[in-house]
């Protein structure tokens, strides 16, 4: 087991979270409560990254990013930063794949949520970010917990665009699905044995969490 | 603090290396760490997508290239100090399975057989578009008249490791790998192979050159592997010192 590209895994998915939980909270509220002039155009770029090949994304990120011009110069100009080849360029890419994880079941969780139940708690007086803490958020957690989930998941399992963005550079951008890749390339079996059976069980416990957690929300919610 | 990979690993320099090199380089590096404490880490690809990595900005400080042709093009770019050092010449090997049932010959004349015969399903090299490997493999293929009758059975390896695994795994029937691969030892007992002759392709110039950000172990490294150790240890290797 590689546990140098598993920590780094690991904080990749955790930081990707930290970023996500509240863009997934504002946008999937957002989403659910308000219609407004361009809604499908935003829910449809939302999407994206549900059928976009990654290696499209990848290209993308690259040709935005590369230091040689536009913005990708502009960052080097102004912040002497990068955002290919490295950590936080990571960080930006699976920020960017993970949105329709994160932002769907978010906004399936807080549409459920009863109209009157929210006016009631309005007519009472109650201010929205009170409604938000006190009353949404209890509602809606199972979908916010799962969408937490498939994001971690999700981050932990991506290829394509690691390998595009960060190329494959030890403790910096070689994640664990980098390391089974570079593992079977150097013929060290074992390791890539070892590291792809953790992720499956990983992945199965994923799922059941998920699944046991949808379950429970119905039972509660009957 | 959360953007800071850990502070020890950030320090130290990371190298671009082409696949190929994998096993030397590493008995290289352990070398180097026990005689100067310095660790370095290494990332591994076809020299043609680690020369475009470069050109992107990536944190490289030293690039040890397949080929000559690769470092030219940065230091036409200003990406290097100078055109490098050639330090190693590669050679290439035919490899398949030990179970196969293959004929592996050094004027590649089972595998043409394999070929009139139909015998030859896949045949694994590396992807000449960007891996000097592969390049080399096409230009031998091309000298022996195979080049045309053999497109519909190739099978092309990102770089020259993944070309030596499909071969090696039997995923592919034959590979035309790096000599150094097929020494592998994680691969003894496993593989049968015979050394091709490099009078069949252009030379296989492993190239060092040091990049514009290049620290002090960087350049160390850089001196340590023209130095008798490290020479040994790419004989060794199946390299052809220069």
């Amino acid at each position: 087991m590689d546990w140098q590209a598993l920590t780094l895994s690991v904080k990749l998915s955790l930081v990707t979270l930290l970023f996500l939980l509240p863009i997934g909270i504002l946008l999937g509220r957002w989403l659910a409560y308000r219609q407004f002039w361009g809604k499908s155009l935003l829910q449809t770029l939302l999407a994206l990254p549900l059928v976009l090949p990654p290696t499209v994304l990848g290209y993308y990120l690259l040709v935005a990013f590369s230091p040689n011009q536009g913005l990708g110069l502009w960052l080097v100009n102004t912040f002497g930063a990068t955002l290919i080849f490295n950590f936080q360029g990571l960080v930006l890419a699976s920020i960017i794949f993970n949105l329709p994880f994160a932002i769907h079941p978010m906004q399936r969780a807080f549409s459920a949520i009863p109209r009157e139940i929210r006016e009631a708690a309005a007519c009472c007086g109650m201010r929205p970010s009170l409604v938000l803490w006190k009353i949404e958020l209890p509602l809606a957690w199972p979908g916010i917990v799962s969408a937490m989930v498939m994001c971690f998941a999700h981050t932990l399992g991506e290829f394509g665009i690691v390998l595009m963005v960060g190329g494959n550079i030890p403790s910096e951008t070689q994640t664990i699905a980098i390391a089974i890749y570079d593992r079977v390339q150097s013929f060290d079996d074992h390791a890539a044995a070892v590291m792809s059976f953790s992720l499956l069980l990983f992945s199965m416990l994923t799922i059941s969490f998920t699944y046991w957690l949808s379950a429970r929300s119905e039972r509660t919610h009957d | 603090m959360l953007f800071t990979p850990t502070l020890s690993a950030a320090e130290i320099p990371v190298i671009a290396a082409a696949s190929n090199l994998k096993f030397a380089l590493e008995d290289i590096a352990t070398a180097f760490h026990q005689e100067t404490g310095k660790s370095l880490r290494i990332s591994y690809s076809s020299s043609g997508n680690l020369t475009r990595q470069i050109q992107q900005g990536g944190p490289f400080e030293l690039f040890l290239s397949a080929n000559a042709q690769y470092i030219e093009q940065l230091y036409q770019q200003y990406k290097t100090l100078d055109r490098g050092q050639v330090f190693a010449l590669g050679r290439l090997a035919l490899l398949t399975h030990i179970d196969s049932d293959l004929k592996i010959d050094a004027q590649l004349n089972g595998l043409k057989q394999a070929l009139q015969s139909r015998q030859l399903q896949r045949i694994a090299i590396a992807n000449p578009k960007h891996a000097p490997f592969g390049i080399a493999a096409r230009e031998v293929l091309q000298q022996q008249g195979l080049w045309n009758t053999i497109q519909t059975h190739l099978i092309l390896g990102e770089n020259a490791a993944q070309a030596t695994q499909f071969a090696s795994s039997g995923a592919a029937q034959v590979g035309l790998v790096s000599y150094s691969l097929a020494l592998a030892p994680a691969l003894r007992n496993r593989v049968r192979y015979v050394l091709i002759s490099d009078l069949l392709h252009q030379p296989l110039q492993q190239t060092a050159a040091l990049l514009n950000n290049a620290g002090d172990t960087a350049k160390l490294f850089f001196h340590y592997l023209q130095q008798e150790k490290a020479r040994g240890i790419l004989s060794r290797h199946g390299y052809t010192l220069p």
